[in-house]
């Protein structure tokens, strides 16, 4: 994939597969340490441990449509690339949580790139999926609540028009922050 | 401006155009999201039609998502789901994504080119 949040897409839908009601995407850029890492934990159905040793065995999948399933496998050969790695943890009946992370200034690493995309594609199409995303730079950080915006809404929230601004908004925010985008 | 304010305006306004619309037929129009439509621009393709939906005030329009249908390599896969039936149209790129829109959910002629056929 041609840029990180596009993993973190693919991440978020594997949350929503689960049954989360909520999905908490932290991104945390540290520069001094040259560390690029990335959270998704959600508070979906979660899995036995059988299941968690082979989701990143890309000749594992769950679904029926076809026989491979390479989301987290291309994700971990991407952060494995860039002196990194991703981890799992997962408990039946609590969730997952995903990790994954990279040299912050590692030439093979894809770009973050549009989170303010991601994150309103997310919001489209599901209803009733809360997220909490956090975007720290260093010391300083971006934070956005879907709840804070759906209180504010007033179950216009999944409206394009309204989609469509908090887009602009969560760009504008990314671009105030100076981080990766 | 992006303040709070605003956003409550939008509401209003959004509130008072759905009003007017209220039992208008449904179009579902549902995008692929699974990893194959991802690497191949579904969230480009999402993007495109929920800003031409808010732009031509299509409000009887309704965007969803569903996972892999088994057609990796023609994805982006974007189904239309009108009153009178069901396309599955492959390799949606934004651009045919508005031409969709426009021809065949807001004019009711399907583009053949791009359907996919059992």
């Amino acid at each position: 994939m041609e840029e990180l949040a596009l993993h973190i897409l693919d991440l978020a839908q594997n949350c929503i597969a689960a049954g989360a009601s909520e999905i908490a995407i932290t991104i945390i850029e540290d520069r001094a340490a040259n560390r690029l890492t990335i959270t998704v934990a959600d508070d979906g159905r979660g899995m036995e441990p059988e299941m968690l040793q082979s989701v990143t065995d890309p000749f594992f999948t769950t679904r029926t449509t076809r026989r491979v399933g390479l989301g987290l496998p291309l994700l971990q050969a991407a952060a494995e690339l860039c002196a990194g790695g991703l981890t799992i943890v997962s408990t039946v009946g609590r969730g997952t949580t995903v990790r994954v992370e990279f040299a912050h200034d590692h030439i093979d690493r894809a770009p973050l790139g549009s989170m303010a995309d991601t994150l309103a594609a997310i919001l489209a199409v599901n209803f009733e999926v809360e997220v909490v995303y956090r975007h720290e730079v260093d010391d300083r950080a971006f934070v956005f609540d879907s709840r804070e915006l759906r209180e504010i809404c007033e179950g216009t929230m999944q409206h394009p028009k309204i989609i469509l601004w908090l887009k602009e908004y969560i760009a504008l925010q990314e671009r105030l922050l100076g981080g990766e985008q | 401006m992006k303040t709070v304010e605003d956003l409550r305006k939008l509401r209003e306004e959004v509130r008072q155009m759905t009003k007017l619309r209220e039992g208008e037929a449904e179009v579902r129009v549902v995008v692929g999201m699974g990893t194959c439509g991802i690497a191949a621009g579904a969230r480009e393709t999402l993007g495109a039609l929920v800003q031409e939906i808010a732009e031509q005030g299509l409000l009887s329009v309704v965007v969803t998502q569903t996972g892999c249908l088994g057609l990796c390599e023609r994805e982006p896969i974007v189904e239309v789901n009108a009153p009178d039936g069901r396309t599955l149209y492959a390799r949606v790129t934004p651009e045919r994504a508005r031409r969709i829109l426009r021809q065949h959910v807001q004019g009711g002629v399907a583009i053949e080119d791009w359907v996919i056929r059992n």
